[in-house]
């Protein structure tokens, strides 16, 4: 790639310890994990809960702090800045849109509150243009006719909306980089599609890096470029997205294409493999790959060694002692 | 002498619908601000059928689940038509017979299953007080019942001594279903019962109620948002909007040939998984307040095919309410384009 990442994390760790003074134990919530976010690129970080997802775009939007490794904005490590200066300023390049759009506006306060304050805030134009600012953002998310939408509290509008509030108000500081976590799975289905295609228009016109944190694997191949699957803290599949998907290599990837519904099988043709273990991998994992106890493939290898991510196809990686054996 | 076993409300009947809703109308509130949450709904279900009920919040769909279950509380009534379980008609029936009907004839199994149980009480514990409200067995054989519907659903009977919080959110939702298998009711209501979990977690649970059925032949009346997963698990489905039954169909003729304009928007709302990617547009708008929903059709205001210049359809679709009608043996649809294309 010739264009530069804004957003790059190396070695990414994160974990929380669990239980008391005399069992303690340690969730690795995020565990080892490094990847790029690139302009113009829209990258799916997909997972079941539990699986660390979230916390990465915690990490990012600097909400919570590495126990390890770094996170380099356009080359400098920012994962330790404490000056409100410093955090003010990622925080003017690094967005992120929450889940709930019904949890992330302040229900007492107009449409208008929440767009303009990171304008005031970070100064983004003199006061005079606030306004006119407010109106374009608005109509940029598809907010229409913006002076109307700009005077109403956040009860008065749908779930889709609120969620295009909340995507205007990021984009008011004009971020390089945004966090998208679970942006639609609280919406209802007919108005999913309207946030996938503003962000796929959000991704064209300006240029932003997405991350966009997601259970859902069709909804992620309708957006995205790159993908990115976690289990247990570890990325344990990257690559373009089409040819993961196409060709996974990585056996939890393959469950979770498997358990997609798929209305062109009745069920009968797609059985799964009912789980034998908990799904506790990520507390005090120890060595070995964290997928063992639920993967047909597993080996004796996978017991006592952790795979790493190999390269097995051109920027498709997997880590698998099976799938993607190391040289 | 009285039965140990507490008698059902009805006995089977049989070659008759299982349980038959007619005209049946829901409202929150009173007056000029109620909102008619379900308005002339009919539908049936066929001892064992897989009925899938889809549509977006607010349509009405949990609204029915609690009507059919007959938990309703106030400020929601029922406010017209029947609902007729094994032909005996629910709508007036006295307290103690509606708390024979739950559970034993009708289970119901939630979204949030980690609510449903009680935290501070075993999962064994919690068994034996739903059967023994029913059932006069002792203690010790409502455990070992317990035990065993636990193993049917998957899970060590071992785990009956296990508090809710000890279990992963997919073993508490397994639970709640096999609680609600323990008196072998005719008809079990699914509430979104795996929108909370995992892709993975979904379908095993699914997969587990699929092979229940087989061994129990109990009937399901499946509620979700999500069209996808009805196309595969239901046999027939319903779609609603706005408090009404809009089409209604086998589940593959549905999937292969929607009718109606939401129905066909909403199958172009979920992006495919394999083959080709097209753009997709999904359904313009939001779903209309009940408590001052649309004149006419009431999904006029989304609808791609409801346009001025085509004066006369216009006019019907803006202040006729148009009926469900058949188009082919089993399929149902209430729109005015359709109406025109059958006459």
């Amino acid at each position: 790639m010739t264009t530069a990442a804004p957003l790059e994390v190396r070695s990414l760790t994160k974990h929380f310890p669990l239980g008391n003074a005399v069992r303690r134990a340690h969730v690795h919530a995020v565990d080892d994990v490094s990847f790029e976010l690139r302009p113009g690129t829209i990258t799916a970080l997909v997972g079941e809960s539990g699986s660390g997802k979230s916390t990465v775009a915690r990490l990012l939007a600097h909400l919570s702090e590495p126990s390890a490794g770094e996170v380099l904005f356009e080359g400098s490590d920012v994962s330790h800045v404490r000056r409100r200066r410093d955090v003010l300023r990622y925080r003017s390049q690094v967005q992120i849109i929450f889940q709930d759009p019904f949890g992330s506006l302040n229900p007492v306060k107009t449409v208008r509150h929440h767009v303009e304050r990171p304008l005031r805030i970070h100064h983004v134009v003199p006061s005079r243009q606030v306004e006119e600012r407010v109106h374009e953002l608005l109509r940029t998310v598809g907010l229409v006719p913006p002076e109307d939408i700009a005077a109403k509290y956040p009860h008065e509008l749908s779930g889709g909306q609120r969620q295009r509030v909340a995507i205007a108000r990021a984009l008011a500081v004009e971020p390089k980089v945004v966090l998208a976590d679970e942006p639609i799975s609280m919406l209802d289905v007919s108005i999913r599609i309207g946030i996938l295609n503003l962000m796929s228009k959000l991704k064209e016109e300006r240029g932003i890096a997405f991350l966009y944190v997601t259970h859902d694997l069709a909804s992620a191949r309708y957006v995205a470029d790159d993908i990115l699957v976690m289990y247990a803290g570890q990325i344990v599949e990257r690559g373009p997205i089409e040819d993961v998907l196409a060709a996974p290599l990585h056996p939890y990837t393959r469950l979770l294409l498997e358990a997609v519904p798929d209305p062109t099988t009745k069920t009968e043709g797609q059985q799964i493999e009912l789980r034998k273990g908990d799904s506790s991998a990520a507390v005090d994992p120890g060595e070995g790959c964290r997928f063992r106890m639920r993967c047909p493939l597993a080996i004796e290898i996978c017991a006592h060694t952790t795979p790493q991510l190999v390269e097995e196809r051109p920027e498709h990686a997997a880590r698998c002692h099976v799938t993607a054996p190391a040289n | 002498m009285t039965s140990l076993v507490e008698q059902p409300l009805v006995t089977r009947a049989r070659n008759a619908d299982l349980l038959e809703v007619r005209q049946l109308v829901v409202e929150y509130g009173f007056g000029a601000r109620a909102a008619r949450a379900v308005d002339g709904v009919d539908f049936a279900i066929r001892e064992g059928e897989v009925l899938g009920l889809a549509g977006e919040s607010g349509c009405g769909k949990t609204t029915i689940a609690n009507t059919v279950m007959q938990i309703l509380r106030p400020p929601a009534r029922i406010a017209g038509g029947s609902i007729l379980f094994e032909g005996n008609d629910l709508v007036g029936k006295s307290t103690e017979e509606l708390r024979r009907y739950r559970w034993r004839n009708v289970s119901m199994v939630l979204q949030s299953a980690m609510n449903a149980l009680n935290p501070v009480m075993r999962v064994g514990d919690q068994f034996v007080d739903a059967v023994r409200a029913h059932e006069k067995i002792d203690r010790r054989q409502a455990l070992a019942r317990a035990g065993e519907l636990l193993e049917l659903v998957g899970i060590d009977a071992r785990r009956v001594s296990s508090y809710p919080h000890q279990l992963s959110g997919g073993m508490r939702q397994r639970v709640v279903i096999a609680m609600a298998l323990a008196l072998e009711p005719e008809l079990i209501i699914l509430d979104e019962p795996t929108t909370a979990l995992d892709v993975v977690v979904q379908r095993e649970i699914l997969q587990q109620v699929e092979a229940l059925k087989r061994d129990f032949g109990f009937a399901v009346l499946f509620i979700t948002h999500d069209l996808s997963l009805l196309l595969e698990f239901a046999d027939r489905i319903a779609i609603m909007y706005a408090g009404e039954i809009v089409e209604t169909a086998p589940a593959e003729r549905l999937g292969a040939n929607p009718q109606h304009p939401y129905t066909q928007g909403l199958l172009k709302s979920f992006p495919p998984l394999r083959g080709p990617l097209t753009p997709l547009t999904g359904i313009p708008g939001s779903p209309p307040d009940l408590r001052d929903p649309p004149t006419g059709c009431r999904f006029h205001p989304r609808c791609p095919h409801c346009i001025p210049e085509q004066a006369e359809l216009y006019r019907r679709q803006t202040t006729d309410r148009p009926r469900l009608r058949a188009v082919e043996a089993g399929h149902e649809v209430a729109c005015h384009l359709v109406a025109e294309a059958v006459e």
